[in-house]
């Protein structure tokens, strides 16, 4: 009684905010909503007693991937009336595309046919004395291995590409070479010197003041590090 | 009367509640507690003396604070999004308390003793990052949006690198229930063994929790106050309330899979179960004071290059490793 | 082997460890704090605190109108206007100084060639509203009846210096 009684809370607050994530003006609101929706979803896997699915969508989807959605959503400046102002003009076609994909459901749909013995599998109890955890593991890393290593050599394969589609090596950038920084000891950067009393002063015109150099040239030299070491550009002798 | 609280639906519902107020009363109070003692931390390293006019020692100190807080006007900024700029602060204070559902302060002790609880903990602990975000969002500034981008890039990429560690722990205990973890370490703690991995978890709540010096989020000498900036009052009582509640909950959840949760050191004075648990939080909350009286905060890019470059690969590396040993010497738990 | 050395100590954080240790010294040291409202540092002779017009031992106000502090007062916080009294001395109608406006230079005082405008040893007279720090001469004087013991030992202590 209470299960269902859950049950039916849970999916009328997924669909609602299901809907409300497509149709809020607001994409901040949209992706907020969305959110809402991927946390009943997992609290209707709880009620189904799915403990482990449960977490793990919260963990993955609501955790991350919502928060990367909400990241760029949040930073994009929308302009609503621009966006209301195209409405009229694809509507027609919109209305097609729409029109032609409820057709091809409908007909998929019509000819649906379960396999007859699918309905024994449809919700086999999970293994007595094992926790709906080491059932799934069971599962995913003896009969499905082959299916479960591929999806994860396709995310590495998306990320591979992600990194190369955006990576770019310009060469005139300085970077920050920790290694090298946190290597660096104090007797290979600073010396002391005794210097005579006003020795320099009068070679120089009676200033104190830096050799002036030629400024260096950026591109292709690599000194480590960029500031503050490495230039001996105050020394009078 | 036991046969009430056990068996019939309302003894059971008014049985979790009376549980859950016997664990949040003593937490909130060591939450305000923790203010105080983190006032006092940082002035005994920097030699001085910290609050100590309120009460004996100052120990009053945080009561006043609340009150004066309580008192104050809750100002919502006029370009504000007033629905979500209100709940961000409860959402933070909520999942903090949320969390301690599943923390076994003793054998047995836990309020929902689950079979996925440091799954649980974890996802949890991941929601943390909406309170502020949408606090950031909503708070119509720059500096709390800026804070709020901060926060979101650094919460994904400690997660990571904390989920392989979670991993490391679990292979060795073989369950998801945090009662089955720390029994798991009656032989040997978990931080001995799995030494490295014990820093980078230690590390990466740091980052979690937003503490210094990973407190880029709110880094007050760059962005101000970052994503509260524009909190006044018992909104921003319940930032400051949730923050200190994480800290507690991490300082646990790092004894729980670390430093044995209840259990005595060398297994001595088994009776005194809570106490121990209490003493290893205390412990870790020392070191997060501690820590944010010695380090200055990173920058933001230092701070993603730890996430990605070297705690990424050093827990994974770890991973393997523990896995391989684990089966090499046949100590794989539950085969 | 300087390699391993260093790659060693940077992933046992030794520099981290370092820098706790150093706090964790000073956590144990004694504290510098004074408990202000009842503990007070030391001051010296020569601090420069509130403004006081003193008088002499027979109770005549030292003060003769040169205009020699207003003159030199680099914040014009003092403003004096001065008539003949009846028995023919020079004496100020009205001393005034705007404690918003006065930097506590001092230089009044080095000016004042009778010793009259001194700045005390008293630090703590904030004030609710702020018209109550534009002293007049009644103040001025107050202040230096109050004080005249503290000013004169610390004169005293100060005038191998001068």
């Amino acid at each position: 009684m209470i299960t269902l009684t859950l049950f039916y809370l849970f999916s009328a607050v997924l669909v609602v905010s299901a809907a409300m994530v497509v149709s809020s003006r607001n994409p901040v609101h949209a992706v907020l909503f969305l959110i809402l929706a991927f946390f009943n979803a997992s609290a209707l896997f709880l009620v189904a007693g799915a403990e482990f699915l449960a977490m793990i969508l919260v963990i993955v989807y609501v955790g991350a991937v919502a928060v990367l959605f909400l990241f760029v959503v949040m930073m994009l400046d929308v302009d609503f009336d621009e966006l209301r102002s195209g409405f009229q003009r694809y509507l027609p076609i919109g209305a097609a595309v729409g029109a032609v994909l409820f057709v091809e459901l409908l007909i998929v749909f019509g000819g649906w046919k379960l396999a007859p013995d699918a309905v024994r599998f449809h919700a086999s109890p999970t293994p007595a004395g094992v926790s709906n955890t080491e059932a799934i593991g069971m599962l995913m890393y003896t009969d499905y291995i082959l299916l479960f290593q591929l999806a994860g050599l396709v995310l590495l394969v998306a990320m591979v590409g992600a990194i190369v589609l955006t990576l770019r090596d310009r060469k005139t950038s300085r970077h920050q070479d920790i290694s090298v920084q946190t290597s660096r000891r104090v007797d290979e950067t600073l010396a002391m010197v005794s210097v005579p009393l006003g020795a320099s002063v009068t070679e120089s015109g009676g200033f104190l003041r830096p050799i002036v150099e030629e400024p260096e040239e950026l591109v292709g030299h690599d000194d480590h590090g960029g500031h503050g070491h490495g230039h001996d550009n105050h020394g009078h002798h | 009367m036991a046969d009430f609280f056990y068996n019939t639906a309302v003894g059971i519902v008014i049985l979790t509640f009376l549980q859950a107020l016997a664990l949040l009363v003593p937490l909130l109070i060591g939450v305000a507690y923790l203010t105080l003692a983190e006032r006092k931390v940082l002035a005994a390293i920097q030699i001085r003396k910290g609050p100590n006019v309120v009460g004996p020692f100052g120990l009053l100190q945080p009561f006043a604070d609340a009150l004066k807080m309580l008192m104050k006007e809750t100002i919502i900024p006029s370009g504000a999004n007033r629905i979500l700029f209100l709940l961000a602060p409860m959402l933070t204070f909520m999942l903090a308390m949320l969390a301690w559902a599943v923390i076994p302060v003793n054998d047995g002790w836990a309020i929902a003793d689950i079979n996925v609880g440091i799954l649980y903990l974890f996802a949890i602990s991941s929601l943390g990052v909406y309170g502020i975000i949408i606090a950031g969002w909503a708070s119509n500034s720059k500096y709390a949006f800026l804070g709020a981008l901060r926060s979101a890039a650094q919460m994904v990429s400690y997660e990571v690198s904390m989920g392989f560690v979670l991993v490391t722990v679990l292979l060795c205990v073989g369950s998801l229930n945090l009662t089955d973890v720390v029994r798991a370490q009656q032989t040997v703690w978990f931080c001995i063994p799995l030494f490295p991995m014990f820093i980078v978890f230690f590390i990466s709540t740091l980052a979690e929790t937003n503490r210094s010096p990973f407190d880029i989020p709110e880094g007050e000498s760059e962005i101000v106050a970052g994503f509260f900036v524009e909190y006044s009052a018992m909104a921003f009582a319940l930032f400051f309330l949730g923050e200190y509640a994480n800290m507690i909950l991490m300082s646990g959840m790092t004894t729980i899979l670390f430093l044995g949760g209840w259990l005595g050191p060398f297994g001595i004075l088994p009776q005194l179960g809570v106490l121990w648990f209490v003493l290893k939080i205390c412990l870790c909350l020392f070191f997060f004071l501690w820590i944010r009286g010695t380090m200055p905060r990173y920058r933001y890019d230092q701070l993603m290059r730890l996430g990605w470059k070297v705690f990424l690969p050093l827990s994974l590396g770890w991973l393997v490793l523990t896995a391989g040993a684990l089966m090499a010497f046949g100590w794989l738990p539950n085969v | 082997m300087a390699m391993i050395d260093r790659a060693a100590r940077s992933l046992l954080l030794g520099e981290l460890l370092q820098g706790l240790g150093l706090t964790l010294r000073y956590f144990f040291k004694p504290k510098a704090t004074i408990n202000y409202p009842y503990e007070k540092g030391p001051l010296s002779p020569r601090f420069k605190g509130e403004h006081a017009l003193r008088r002499y031992p027979n109770g005549e106000e030292r003060c003769i109108a040169c205009k020699l502090c207003e003159a030199i007062c680099p914040a014009q916080a003092i403003t004096i206007e001065a008539e003949p009294r009846t028995d023919g001395s020079r004496r100020t109608t009205r001393y005034d100084i705007d404690m918003t406006k006065c930097i506590y230079c001092g230089l009044c005082e080095e000016a004042c060639p009778v010793d009259a405008i001194v700045e005390g040893p008293n630090f703590e007279f904030a004030t609710e509203t702020r018209e109550e720090l534009l002293y007049n001469k009644e103040r001025l004087l107050a202040n230096g009846d109050r004080w005249e013991p503290e000013i004169a030992r610390r004169l005293e202590l100060d005038a191998p210096y001068r």
